[in-house]
């Protein structure tokens, strides 16, 4: 059984955000989402800042097995990513919640933000797609 | 579902992530594909590779059957026990399935053929051996295990029974021994030493349990595959196919020409493809840039596209490699465009690691 944080909201692909006190919203993948990927072996973030929609490919996760796009959850301007994933891919295994945390935006449109799902939502989510 | 080997059980209660493979359920790893691929480079790992098809052959047509059957020499088995690499070829020189073939006595012998290839493989034997005073019979009932690595040999020594222990130990490469229902064979497909067992039912269920409690790391199909594209060993269906001919997927090496008296199938169009010189080839990559390369990604070179037939990323190299069909005048640099982007990559010669050593030079 995968764990779903209470603090955090939810895609329909799989990606978690989490807001922070400044404003600006943390992106990963969920727990789910590695362990059906297997071991990651590379991860692309992207290598300029720039504005991305909701729904834009904003990373590449790839495992052992297949290359996956993840999505910008929300829109917003790219504040940061997780450099450390260039050497260590595998901490969006061991830690996809905390130190596998994929980039940092600052939101445009925060309403964006509620069209999410919690994690109650989200867990039945994966619930019934896997049914 | 699909069909499930005698271990299946075993493997669930291990902890394995199951996936189906040509129709069988089979373990992908045990929790790391990684890990797994590790221990066989340098201690010991155990696959269970029952899927696979195991035919034997008997009669007194068996030589003249196989010797039509294969592009490789059957004749070079002089001695018991030895065994072949071979392809066995369709008239136009494509690629049926590639095999091993092992002289158990006489004109008795032992073919294992891939899985995911079992009914039209089985279908084509068949056909073939309606012309020779042959028996062929499947032999579903028997436990296939691949014990690799370093320590392998010496860790499941004292899990044989006596009486072909020593034999199993002495074996050269692509040897084997029979005994009471066991065959040892100096095989595998991960470019490390090792052993593939074929025995019964329920000794194969205690060797798997004595091999696990000796610590030997249960590895499932993920590993296999890096291990085996590390090894620069070709895989049926992605580096080779029925439109492939073995000169154009770096198995002209296992097509025996002589003696030209030798009439196997596909030899009239392999010739014909001789004569008129190669064109493609496959080669090892490595890749300079990030990324991984992955199966059916275009390759550029200066001599035109080409693409790779097996990619992914190497555990041992820490990068990624890939097995790739190119043309045959393509130089040592390439480019590879991987999801739309051209990262740049080096064509190597295969093996990219064999026995825990990697055998590609650094630039």
């Amino acid at each position: 059984m995968s764990e779903t944080p209470e603090n955090l909201r939810y895609s329909q692909d799989h990606e978690w955000v989490r807001v922070e006190d400044d404003g600006s919203v943390v992106v990963g993948i969920t727990d789910h989402a590695q362990e059906s990927l297997g071991e990651l072996v590379y991860v692309e973030v992207p290598e300029e800042e720039g504005e991305l929609l909701k729904g834009d490919a904003c990373a590449v996760v790839e495992s052992v097995k297949a290359a996956s796009d993840v999505y910008a959850p929300v829109s917003g301007k790219l504040a940061a990513t997780n450099e450390a994933l260039s050497d260590s891919p595998e901490l969006v295994n061991s830690s996809p919640y905390d130190e596998g945390w994929l980039l940092r935006l600052d939101p445009s449109d925060p309403a964006e933000l509620d069209e999410l799902m919690d994690a109650g939502a989200y867990t039945q989510y994966l619930a019934e797609s896997e049914a | 579902m699909g069909s499930k080997t005698p271990l299946y059980d075993r493997h669930v209660s291990a902890g394995a992530k199951i996936v189906d493979f040509g129709g069988w359920d089979m373990p992908l790893h045990y929790g790391s594909q990684l890990d797994e691929h590790h221990a066989v480079r340098g201690s010991a790992g155990v696959f269970d590779v029952s899927h696979m098809t195991v035919v034997d052959v008997d009669g007194a047509g068996g030589r003249d059957f196989l010797a039509r059957l294969l592009a490789n020499n059957i004749d070079k088995l002089t001695a018991t026990g030895a065994g072949l690499y071979s392809c066995m070829l369709n008239e136009t020189a494509g690629v049926v399935d590639d095999l091993i073939a092992y002289r158990l006595a006489g004109d008795a012998y032992r073919l294992v053929v891939n899985a995911a290839t079992r009914d039209k493989d089985l279908a084509w034997l068949e056909k073939v051996a309606a012309d020779f005073d042959v028996a062929l019979a499947e032999r579903a009932d028997l436990i296939m295990l691949a014990i690799q690595g370093p320590n392998a040999c010496a860790t499941a020594a004292p899990l044989l029974p006596d009486s072909i222990r020593d034999a199993s130990l002495a074996l050269p490469s692509f040897h084997s021994v029979a005994a009471d229902g066991w065959f040892v064979a100096r095989t595998g497909y991960t470019g490390e030493d090792g052993w593939e067992v074929i025995l019964p039912r329920e000794p194969g269920l205690e060797l798997w349990d004595a091999c696990l409690a000796a610590g030997v790391v249960p590895c499932g199909l993920g590993a296999r595959d890096t291990l085996r594209l590390e090894a620069g060993l070709s895989l049926y269906g992605q580096d080779m196919d029925e439109t492939v001919s073995p000169l154009s997927a770096a198995l002209g090496w296992t097509v025996a020409w002589e003696p030209t008296t030798r009439d196997f199938i596909g030899r009239q169009a392999l010739t014909a493809e001789k004569q008129r010189g190669k064109n493609a080839k496959l080669v090892g990559l490595v890749l300079a840039d990030r990324g991984i390369m992955r199966h059916g990604q275009r390759v550029i070179t200066d001599a035109g596209d080409g693409e790779v037939t097996s990619g992914g990323f190497s555990p041992t190299m820490e990068r990624s490699i890939a097995l790739a069909r190119v043309p045959f005048a393509a130089n040592t640099n390439c480019q590879v465009e991987i999801r739309k982007a051209l990262r740049e990559a080096r064509v190597v010669r295969p093996p990219f690691v064999r026995n825990g050593k990697i055998l590609i030079e650094e630039t």
